[in-house]
């Protein structure tokens, strides 16, 4: 019996084996993990930061304007005599790990901010099922003392009173190539308030997703909770709707939002404007990308010179 | 080295030890058909226009060469291209190659001009390539040229060059990008091969 087993055993494989394929040989690929990518398409939803780093090595150069109200009529050319601005500056100092800093006029406003990727959505290789990013940031009025909105010669002013600071846990998934969803709870500390009964620390969350409608434009949709009885009532909760249009090395982000300022204080605690009333400001980011560093990547093996490969 | 293969029924309902003595022949017969393989193969392509050149590199080809058929295959993970910059690197997958739809790269032909007689003589031998190339999803007749060397030690090195036009792999480009990218891709290949 065995001895006709082991003649099969000869005979079979040479016929099966021809019509295999041959890489099925190799077995699985021991391909390392692989992390889900491009879940947005640049590092901002619209006002706020989305689960996206710029990469490592990567200059992100982004310069943001929202216009006046929509409400403003023709007098005012529907909000577009009236803008803010920020611009800024992000880097990607690891891939997980970005640092930025940014310039706004409102109120003279200088920011800076840290974001890093602790956990990393895994497309294969790997099981991790979201991405979690964890991001720091600081604000800083610039203005003239005398033209501080809380200005009074009576009363002494602290430095530190121009300071505010932002913490945020960014849970996010790429759904699909389409659909990405992600949760940022947070709580933004303001060194100086404007009444003793509003705390210094206001807790806030916020839900944001995109839908990518074409392989380079998404829809975005972006709204800030600040949990109740933490500010005044006339202040309201930043709602944005946008698309990104993705053109190479640029992504400009067309959105419409209630908000005015551009750096986490001024949108979450600060913000009045509200949609009922068409309070809507037409607003644009504009992100243009630099490599000025070029991570060592694996060695590139021996093929040819690209400059001897004949030009077209 | 174990071999997933289908063994038939009938032959290992007998005893466990048939089985055994069944799976202990089979690398044999593999030994004796002269497959190299590797996992980590070179595949670099390269776009050159007065407007820009874009290049990469995927260090993780996979490839089976079976010196006795002359058969071959390769299969390179879309993913695995490496850009110089990352924002072209995430261009490249999500807007061009559907890397998600499309995870690979692969070829599958034959080999013409090197058999068991040449495996036996370290030298570089030129050959013919003939076989079906893969991208994007997209099967494609291609023929070529290589050159596959034979070292003293009995190792495997194969090269070869040739071009792919991205359209004739639908591939889309936007007009507003096509002056940066070649209208015939450089793509070359760099193999070397341990027996199997």
């Amino acid at each position: 019996m065995i001895r006709t087993a082991l003649l099969f055993a000869l005979l079979l494989p040479a016929p099966l084996v021809a019509q295999e394929d041959l890489l099925q040989l190799l077995g699985e690929e021991e391909s390392g993990p692989v992390y889900a990518t491009a879940s947005f398409k640049t590092t901002r939803v619209i006002n706020g930061h989305s689960l996206e780093n710029t990469a490592h090595g990567v200059l992100d150069f982004k310069i943001s304007h929202r216009f006046g109200v929509l409400n403003g009529g023709y007098d005012n050319f529907f909000g577009l005599d009236d803008a803010e601005m920020r611009m800024g500056f992000d880097y990607g100092l690891t891939d997980r790990l970005m640092i930025g800093v940014g310039r706004s006029g409102y109120q003279k406003t200088v920011d800076g901010f840290a974001k890093y990727k602790v956990l990393r959505q895994c497309e294969s290789g790997c099981s991790m099922p979201i991405t979690l990013a964890v991001l720091a940031t600081s604000s800083m009025n610039t203005m003239k003392q005398t033209d501080l909105p809380w200005y009074d010669p009576t009363r002494a002013d602290y430095f530190t009173h121009r300071l505010a600071y932002t913490f945020q846990l960014i849970l996010g998934r790429k759904f699909n190539d389409r659909i990405t969803l992600q949760l940022n709870p947070g709580v933004v500390h303001r060194n100086l308030v404007g009444r003793a009964e509003e705390p210094n620390d206001v807790i806030h969350v916020s839900g944001a997703g995109r839908f990518k409608l074409t392989k380079r434009i998404a829809l975005n949709a972006e709204y800030f909770h600040v949990l109740p009885d933490q500010l005044p009532t006339e202040r309201t909760n930043s709602l944005s709707l946008g698309f990104d249009i993705e053109t190479g090395g640029h992504v400009f982000q067309l959105h419409f939002t209630n908000s005015t300022g551009m750096f986490e204080r001024a949108f979450i605690t600060e913000n009045t404007g509200s949609w009922g009333k068409g309070d809507i400001r037409y607003g644009f980011n504009i992100s243009r990308v630099f490599t000025v560093h070029v991570p060592k990547r694996p060695a590139k093996g021996s093929a040819p010179d690209p400059s001897d490969l004949p030009h077209r | 080295m174990i071999i997933d293969r289908p063994v038939q029924p009938p032959l290992i309902m007998n005893t466990r030890k048939t089985l055994l003595v069944a799976l202990a022949a089979a690398p044999l017969m593999l030994a004796a058909q002269d497959r190299f393989a590797t996992r980590n193969g070179h595949i670099r392509f390269f776009s050159s226009t007065p407007m820009e050149n874009i290049e990469a590199d995927n260090n993780k080809v996979t490839s089976v060469l079976d010196a006795t058929t002359g058969a071959i295959e390769f299969a390179a993970l879309i993913k695995a291209f490496q850009f110089e910059k990352a924002l072209m690197q995430e261009h490249f997958n999500e807007n061009y190659m559907d890397s998600n739809t499309f995870p690979k790269a692969t070829f599958k032909g034959k080999v013409t001009g090197f058999g068991s007689a040449e495996l036996k003589k370290p030298g570089t031998y030129p050959v013919q390539v003939a076989g079906d190339l893969t991208i994007h999803g997209v099967t494609r007749p291609h023929t070529g040229t290589a050159t596959i060397t034979v070292d003293a030690a009995g190792g495997l090195k194969a090269v070869s060059e040739f071009e792919v036009k991205p359209e004739d792999h639908r591939i889309e480009i936007p007009a507003v990008v096509r002056e940066k990218i070649a209208q015939q891709l450089k793509v070359s290949v760099d193999l070397t091969y341990t027996r199997m």
